[in-house]
């Protein structure tokens, strides 16, 4: 079985949802327009993604086999409406300017796939922590894009805050740089797939770097792989 | 009296990337100094800026790369896509708008593709499109020309202009002999129709000279005996630039016959921006274009049409920086469709 510092490992680096899985992109490069919208986004995803793999972890045992896509489905759909409810109450400023992408969380191919691959063959505890890695590694990816192309399409950081955190927040917005000019293109979708393509460029010169620091151990629990191959 | 036998090929010819290219760079001299002539000398600063930032840039990547630096530079590759970029981008455009994009033509769509030879998309006009997205402001607010500039830019003001340091007035320089400011011909002619405007009265402006651009038809004719040079010397072959001027041609008679009115002469759109510059050295990169002869003409047809059509119904003033990149998309496909028949197959 897997240890704690291995699923954390996993999560946050070796396997990462948005830099190796290459999981939930949509999101990923269309809200990181700005850091709070990163944060945000991120931070609902990994609260469905702990719920979800808790509530599924807690039934695998009593769904059948044949449908148990529908019934992940349904678990994960409920957790985001919440979410999406909750949003609405308490910032609506970030549900406004997040929109779609909140309940398109549900499509969110990590939240399935961390059900499909972890949480249906793990107890809660372990799984809850899953999806605790998983979605704080995200939350990780979003925040780092985010930051890049708010830094420098505007020159700010945490411009907005307010709209996540409350009117108190409206004090932490930074203004780095401040330009004659916009550099419109990092606000643009092709500056998103430019960011995240250097963004994994990068972990992979870091892995190559150094190799030495990484646990060299490789899991033979199938619950780590992207698309577990499992006899139907 | 002794017979040499040498082995094959028997049919050796001499050339190489570096002569091609130097070729090709210096068949770009007359349109070039017609450019310099009718925009002033911030063609000439834009193009060294491109030329320096992309020799650095290239080097940079070689050597990240552990390739051989000195056997990369002497393709003199790079000088091409900073040339072509640097004629490009409005003469009197701030400093940071060239080198930006010519480290993104070097670094992002030629190098990190594998360098020449790899590339999918032609990297100076990836760069243009980059840059308009970018800086739209910068990149959309061209010189008046010389002749009818109310204030001519001089080597220093230019030189104030780019770099932005003394007092430089960069809209005093955008002043014609009315005194107002000005696009280019194309975007004028656009931007008139939109208000209403028919063709005939938007001529008459003072950009316009017997139904064209003043100044762009001798920037086009430039490049259009720099193109005819190349053909002689075949350093380009005819099917692409004419497959070009074809498309643009035949679409421009063809709305020009249903709509005098609202729509430019034929002759009008062969001789503003870029026609002549990108049929023969853009559109022509052996790198990014289709391999078989029907399919370059193809491919230049496919620019034609898509300049003629974006240049009529889209938002932008010059359309080749589009065309080229949705002709470069299309090359695969046009190769794996159009295949020359193997000698001896049906």
């Amino acid at each position: 079985m897997s240890s704690y510092r291995e699923i954390a490992w996993q999560g946050l680096w070796r396997n990462n949802p948005g830099l190796v899985q290459l999981l939930g992109l949509c999101p990923l490069l269309a809200v990181t327009t700005t850091l709070t919208n990163a944060l945000g986004l991120g931070l609902a995803t990994a609260i469905v993604l702990v719920f979800s793999n808790i509530l599924i972890s807690l039934v695998r045992n009593y769904v059948p086999k044949e449908i148990r896509i529908a019934v992940f489905v349904m678990i994960i759909a409920a957790l985001v409406t919440s979410v999406q409810l909750l949003v609405n109450a308490y910032a609506y400023g970030l549900y406004l300017s997040l929109g779609i992408f909140l309940p398109l969380i549900v499509t969110n191919c990590i939240i399935i796939g961390r059900a499909e691959a972890f949480a249906s063959r793990n107890n809660p505890v372990k799984a809850a922590f899953d999806g605790l890695m998983m979605g704080t590694g995200f939350t990780l990816v979003l925040c780092i894009l985010g930051s890049a192309r708010e830094l420098l399409g505007q020159g700010t950081l945490f411009s907005g805050a307010d709209q996540l955190l409350g009117p108190w927040a409206s004090s932490l917005t930074i203004h780095v740089i401040h330009f004659d000019t916009s550099f419109l293109l990092a606000m643009l979708p092709p500056g998103a797939f430019l960011g995240m393509g250097l963004l994994i460029a990068l972990k992979n010169v870091i892995d190559a770097k150094w190799p030495a620091q990484q646990p060299q151990a490789q899991p033979t629990d199938s619950h780590c792989r992207v698309s577990p191959t499992r006899e139907i | 009296m002794a017979f040499k036998v040498a082995t094959s090929p028997h049919v050796t010819h001499n050339n190489q990337t570096s002569k091609v290219m130097l070729t090709v760079l210096l068949c770009a001299i007359p349109g070039f100094l017609a450019q310099c002539y009718f925009f002033g000398w911030g063609t000439l600063i834009q193009v060294l800026l491109a030329m320096i930032t992309a020799i650095l840039c290239e080097a940079f990547v070689v050597k990240l790369r552990k390739r051989d630096i000195k056997a990369t530079l002497s393709d003199n590759s790079a000088l091409l896509t900073g040339l072509l970029l640097g004629v490009s981008i409005p003469p009197l455009a701030p400093w940071w708008v060239i080198i930006i994009g010519t480290a993104f033509a070097i670094i992002m769509v030629k190098q990190l593709y594998g360098g020449l030879g790899n590339n999918i998309f032609n990297p100076a006009m990836a760069a243009y499109v980059l840059l308009l997205i970018a800086f739209p402001v910068q990149m959309t607010s061209w010189v008046v020309p010389n002749a009818i500039a109310q204030h001519p830019a001089d080597l220093l003001a230019s030189l104030q202009t780019v770099f932005s340091f003394g007092h430089p007035d960069v809209d005093w320089y955008r002043l014609g002999i009315d005194g107002s400011s000005m696009a280019t011909p194309l975007d004028t002619l656009k931007i008139d129709l939109s208000m209403g405007l028919t063709t005939s009265e938007s001529l008459t402006k003072a950009v316009f000279s017997s139904g064209v651009g003043v100044g762009w038809v001798w920037v086009n004719l430039g490049y259009l005996i720099g193109g005819l040079i190349m053909l002689k010397l075949r350093t380009i072959r005819w099917h692409i630039p004419v497959g070009v001027i074809a498309g643009l041609g035949i679409a421009a008679t063809a709305g020009y016959l249903i709509s005098p009115d609202t729509h430019a002469s034929p002759i009008f759109h062969l001789f503003s921006g870029a026609t002549m510059l990108a049929a023969f050295f853009i559109a022509t990169d052996p790198v990014t274009a289709a391999t078989s002869n029907r399919g370059r003409i193809l491919f230049g047809v496919i620019i034609g049409v898509l300049v003629y059509l974006i240049r009529n119904f889209g938002g932008y003033p010059d359309a080749f920086a589009f065309a080229v990149l949705l002709a470069n998309l299309c090359a695969p496909l046009i190769d794996y469709y159009i295949k020359p028949r193997a000698y001896g197959h049906r």
